[in-house]
């Protein structure tokens, strides 16, 4: 497999549930190795895309390839290369833990997996619950099991759909600590995620799904360069403000003044009119835009 | 390596681990079904000349209980993965179609010939033991099993709820398997009634089966062979042409 092939490749996909149009010709490429964030609202299709590169769906048109492969020609090889965790909580209560890792290794044609299988249910802390049914693991077990359950054929592609929805914090850290440790290993990331500021924190890039499309995709730093709303917070000694800033500057109820600004050299400005005006700053914090600010500035541009 | 296996034993341990209510349940109810029948109508009624009623009425109710084993164990483990939504753990590894066909339709006719068993089994108690014809018992116990074990898997796929599989199991697999020469040879119905027993493809099934113990059936064992036979290629091909097309299943 050359370097250059493509991780995950999708070219115009396009899939309608009877009147709704969920994707509406998405074309992207995810490199090998990348952590890759899809963000979009509910309902913008980032669900359909992954159950298409599942095979769980099927793509009213376009190409849809994992590592070069079709999903749909070659899905042997294609379902041997990814590792989905499926958004919804879902578990089988006939089995328990380890008997449910043992089965799935079995369905990807693995007969001797246990060493494996105790290891990712050493990371993913799952080793003192190997006998309990699956029914009494509560919900963020069930998620670490649905996590074990993607990665026990050890995929070069794993692809987590929400896989911290409802989980507290600690499961949080340990699973994005073991998560980043397989991208460090080597393999490719796809994950959606409500929580904006994992995305930021973890992917090197982004794409944006509104209704079906995507509005947005490039590295994180770009992303986070596309909005200059950049806010200032100061705290003055003075009641008012020279005439010709009273428009930009916003008081806020416990008497501080906002100002929004796009480039530095109006912040600049406006402390130099105050100087002139003899009134001096006793306070000032500066807040930076983080992907939230980008995300609702492009979803509401688009 | 094939998921094969796999699939095959993890739909193996589902019964298992339940067996109270896959195979004891099922052998108590026809236990009761042979006590109450046999009570009434032993003294009363001789199908066949020579054959005690409780001899003719073991192999029906074996039978029966094969058949509605296989159906559900099928159709039961499909509806409630699709209910769970842990269906989603057998579509994302790489099994094809047909694996998963041969994985559903294994574990039916294993849990049918383990509650047919057991049924026998009790049944010795009541009727004088007969070495049945081995040929005859297996082809058409594998035969049935596997019919209705195919059927289970249309109807797993097919039902999207609860109500909907119980009402293909109340009104069409429970009078299909009653209405068939269980409890009586459709020789002793009217004419009508006969001809549209010989459409009902179960009848066949519990004509030959019984064939196999008391060495007389209402019709041909070959024929119902035949017609058994067909049955089982014209639902394979349904229900591989369904897992193909993902139907209900890859949307």
């Amino acid at each position: 497999m050359s370097q250059a092939t493509p991780a995950i490749h999708v070219s115009g996909l396009r899939k309608r549930f009877h009147t709704v149009q969920a994707l509406g010709g998405v074309s992207l490429d995810i490199q090998q190795g990348e952590f890759f964030g899809l963000l979009g609202p509910n309902g913008a299709g980032k669900t359909t895309l992954i159950s298409i590169l599942a095979g769980l769906i099927r793509a009213d048109s376009g190409e849809a390839a994992i590592l070069g492969h079709d999903v749909v020609r070659d899905y042997r090889q294609t379902r041997r290369a990814l590792g989905v965790v499926p958004q919804e909580l879902v578990y089988d209560p006939f089995f328990n833990v380890r008997e449910t890792l043992r089965i799935q290794s079995g369905y990807f044609g693995l007969r001797h997996n246990d060493g494996w299988i105790d290891e990712i249910m050493h990371h993913l802390d799952l080793t003192q619950h190997a006998d309990k049914g699956t029914q009494s693991l509560s919900g963020g077990m069930k998620r670490r099991l649905l996590v074990a359950q993607a990665l026990v054929h050890k995929p070069p592609v794993i692809v987590l759909d929400e896989p911290t929805a409802g989980v507290d914090v600690d499961l949080r850290r340990s699973l994005w600590e073991f998560i980043s440790r397989l991208n460090r290993e080597g393999h490719t990331i796809l994950l959606t995620t409500h929580y904006l500021e994992e995305a930021e924190a973890l992917c090197s890039r982004i794409a944006m799904l509104k209704s079906g499309r995507i509005v947005a995709c490039d590295t994180t730093r770009n992303l986070l360069q596309l909005t200059n709303e950049h806010c200032a917070q100061l705290r003055l000694d003075a009641e008012a403000v020279p005439a010709n800033w009273r428009t930009r500057l916003l008081r806020d109820a416990d008497g501080c003044w906002r100002f929004n600004f796009g480039n530095y050299v109006e912040l600049e400005s406006l402390l130099a009119d105050l100087r002139g005006a003899g009134i001096s700053v006793r306070e000032m914090r500066l807040q930076e835009p983080d992907l939230e600010d980008v995300f609702t500035d492009i979803m509401k541009r688009t | 390596m094939s998921g094969f296996p796999a699939l095959f034993y993890k739909e193996l341990l589902r019964f298992w681990k339940v067996a109270v209510q896959t195979v004891v349940a099922p052998v108590v109810t026809a236990l009761l079904y042979l006590l109450i029948f046999s009570h009434v109508l032993e003294a009363h009624v001789e199908v066949y000349p020579g054959v005690s009623y409780t001899s003719f009425l073991v192999p029906g109710l074996v039978m029966m209980s094969m058949l509605q084993n296989a159906f559900s164990n099928s159709s039961s483990s499909l509806i409630q993965s699709k209910m769970q939504g842990n269906i989603v753990f057998v579509l994302l590894p790489p099994l094809s179609y047909l694996e998963f066909f041969l994985a559903y339709l294994g574990a039916a006719v294993i849990r049918g010939l383990v509650v047919g068993l057991g049924v026998w089994a009790v049944t010795l108690w009541f009727a004088p033991w007969q070495m049945p014809h081995l040929g005859w018992l297996l082809a058409y116990a594998l035969l049935a099993c596997a019919i209705m074990g195919a059927v289970g898997i249309v109807a797993g796929i097919w039902a999207e709820k609860y109500d909907q599989l119980a009402a293909f199991q109340n009104f069409l697999i429970l009078p299909l398997t009653f209405l068939s020469g269980v409890f009586y040879s459709i020789h002793s119905l009217p004419p009508f009634w006969q001809a549209v027993s010989h459409a009902n493809p179960v009848f066949y099934l519990i004509d030959g089966f019984r064939h196999a113990f008391v060495g007389q059936s209402d019709t041909d064992p070959w024929l119902g062979l035949l017609v058994a036979g067909a049955c089982f290629v014209a639902i394979s091909a349904l229900t591989l042409a369904l897992l193909k097309s993902g139907y209900k299943l890859r949307h």
